[in-house]
């Protein structure tokens, strides 16, 4: 409506047509850093679901030996303190899981494979692992207890890294996004202080000189965090469907759940009031140091 | 209405233009300012629209000392000022409608009433024909008028005008003087500042000489 347009000529401004632009960029890059740090955690608790409270007791392949040396371990285990249950992976399974990495031809099938006991153990009272591995050592020469929780914990580590790198992403672009509505919101003031001093001396207090800004950010801001939103959506469902169709077993699962997805839906609402704000104070400081 | 008492004004850190002004005006007061160029006419009224502060001495507007002012307070004294600016500064984006509307908008008035008071003061400077225009398609006289309308459209109490009749013929320059007095007589304190003294002489109003940044007579 004629009525509702702004007093000064923000739409004019050169700058302000790459903004949404800019901002889309910067939706994008914090809508990809945070999805990687969402999606990293989920895997990273899935894997951590799985593997707490379980190790794996690795046998060496002897031929026509290897039942007997089962029997053995299995005896010895159940009566081991903190051990809840042990459960024998058949070959075919073993082979299975090799499947990705050695394919399904001939070789591996003839590839002699070590035995595989998967081990439940009680998570609040485990039993002594080096301790465990000694003995076992001993009755079976050439087995291993494969503790899940130390690679685990080097996984976890590595996450915890990547979800800071994340972290720093989101900060840095956040700023740079302060820095560019800074920037655009004192070149637009420059450009129309004459009109702005018009609207001051008519009697205009600074909150309503300060909205005209704020609208302009508020628009801008929604354009760009849209543009960005789809880029990264489109990128991140992308991804997920390359890594599910390619990936096999060699990428996680990187689907974000609901909640996931609320979270990039904020990115760009939270850069538009990001924006707003700046726009505003910048305004309001500016404004303060006319009389 | 407006008391300057030994006012002295300078621009950031450069000598004053102004030195010990001190005179009163009435409610209800038609005055003209006048002096040569650079004699500190602008100054003087740009301390009265409150577009800038004074260096010393003090000034009270509608019975405020604006030295005790707190800058909150400033934009509602503004409002009761009427400012026909030397180089119109109408926003050209907006339409001649929006640019005499806008001290409504500013101060909060409905869209139907903005309307209403802009056209109808429009109509008063002859410009009823022009309220779609944009102010690039009109001349410096229709200008100089819209800037009147927009001065007036609040009824202000204290109408200020820097040489508002240097963009016109001097037909016109009657015509907007007569406006003028035509507001002042419905209670408007109206200053003018000119240095045409055909125009002064004209009327029986009374007349402030600067000279040199001083305030050196009223007649």
């Amino acid at each position: 409506m004629l009525w509702q347009r702004n007093d000064l000529a923000l739409d004019a401004d050169p700058a302000r047509r790459f903004l949404p632009w800019l901002l889309a960029m910067i939706v994008f890059l914090a809508g990809m850093a945070l999805a990687g740090m969402m999606g990293l955690t989920s895997a990273v608790d899935r894997w951590d679901k799985g593997l707490t409270g379980t190790v794996t007791i690795q046998l060496p392949p002897v031929i026509g030996k290897s039942d007997q040396a089962i029997k053995n371990v299995r005896a010895i285990l159940a009566q081991t303190p903190g051990i809840l249950s042990t459960r024998v992976i058949k070959t075919s399974e073993a082979r299975a899981m090799l499947e990705p990495w050695l394919g399904k031809g001939a070789f591996a099938k003839d590839l002699p494979l070590p035995r595989l006991i998967d081990v439940r153990i009680r998570t609040n009272a485990p039993p002594n692992m080096e301790g465990l591995g000694i003995v076992l050592g001993n009755a079976v020469p050439g087995t291993v207890v494969d503790d899940h929780r130390k690679s685990l914990e080097r996984i976890i580590s590595l996450a915890r890294s990547v979800k800071l790198i994340a972290l720093i992403i989101v900060v840095l672009v956040t700023l740079s996004a302060i820095s560019m509505v800074i920037f655009i919101t004192r070149t637009g003031l420059a450009i129309h202080y004459p009109g702005i001093e018009l609207l001051h001396l008519i009697g205009a207090v600074d909150n309503y000189i300060a909205r005209q800004f704020q609208g302009q950010a508020m628009e801008l801001g929604l354009k760009g965090g849209l543009i960005g939103f789809i880029l990264t959506a489109a990128t991140v469902i992308a991804l997920t469907q390359f890594a599910n169709a390619f990936g096999g077993g060699f990428l996680p699962t990187i689907a974000l759940n609901l909640n996931q997805w609320l979270v990039l839906i904020s990115v760009p609402l939270g850069i538009t009031l990001v924006g707003v704000i700046t726009a505003r104070f910048t305004v309001l400081a500016e404004l303060r140091k006319m009389p | 209405m407006i008391r300057f008492v030994n006012v002295g004004m300078r621009y950031g850190l450069g000598d004053e233009v102004l030195h010990d002004i001190s005179f009163e005006l009435k409610p209800g007061s038609f005055h003209f300012l006048s002096g040569a160029s650079g004699a500190g006419k602008s100054s003087l009224l740009k301390l009265i629209y409150l577009a800038t502060r004074p260096s010393r001495g003090m000034i009270t507007l509608f019975g405020q000392d604006l030295s005790t002012c707190q800058r909150k307070d400033i934009p509602a004294l503004r409002r009761k000022i009427g400012v026909v600016f030397q180089d119109f500064r109408l926003l050209e984006h907006l339409t001649v409608l929006e640019n005499v509307s806008l001290p409504l908008k500013v101060a909060g008035a409905k869209a139907v009433r903005m309307r209403e008071h802009a056209a109808e003061l429009l109509s008063w400077v002859g410009l009823e024909n022009c309220i779609d225009a944009l102010p690039s398609t009109l001349s410096g006289g229709e200008k100089q008028r819209v800037a009147i309308a927009r001065a007036v459209v609040t009824r202000p109490q204290l109408l200020i005008a820097d040489e508002p009749t240097g963009n016109v013929d001097d037909a016109i320059a009657m015509r907007l003087l007569h406006l003028f007095e035509e507001l002042n007589r419905l209670g408007t304190t109206v200053m003018i500042a000119t240095h045409n003294e055909t125009l002064i002489n004209s009327f029986d109003h009374t007349r402030l000489v600067l000279e040199a940044g001083e305030l050196k007579r009223v007649t």
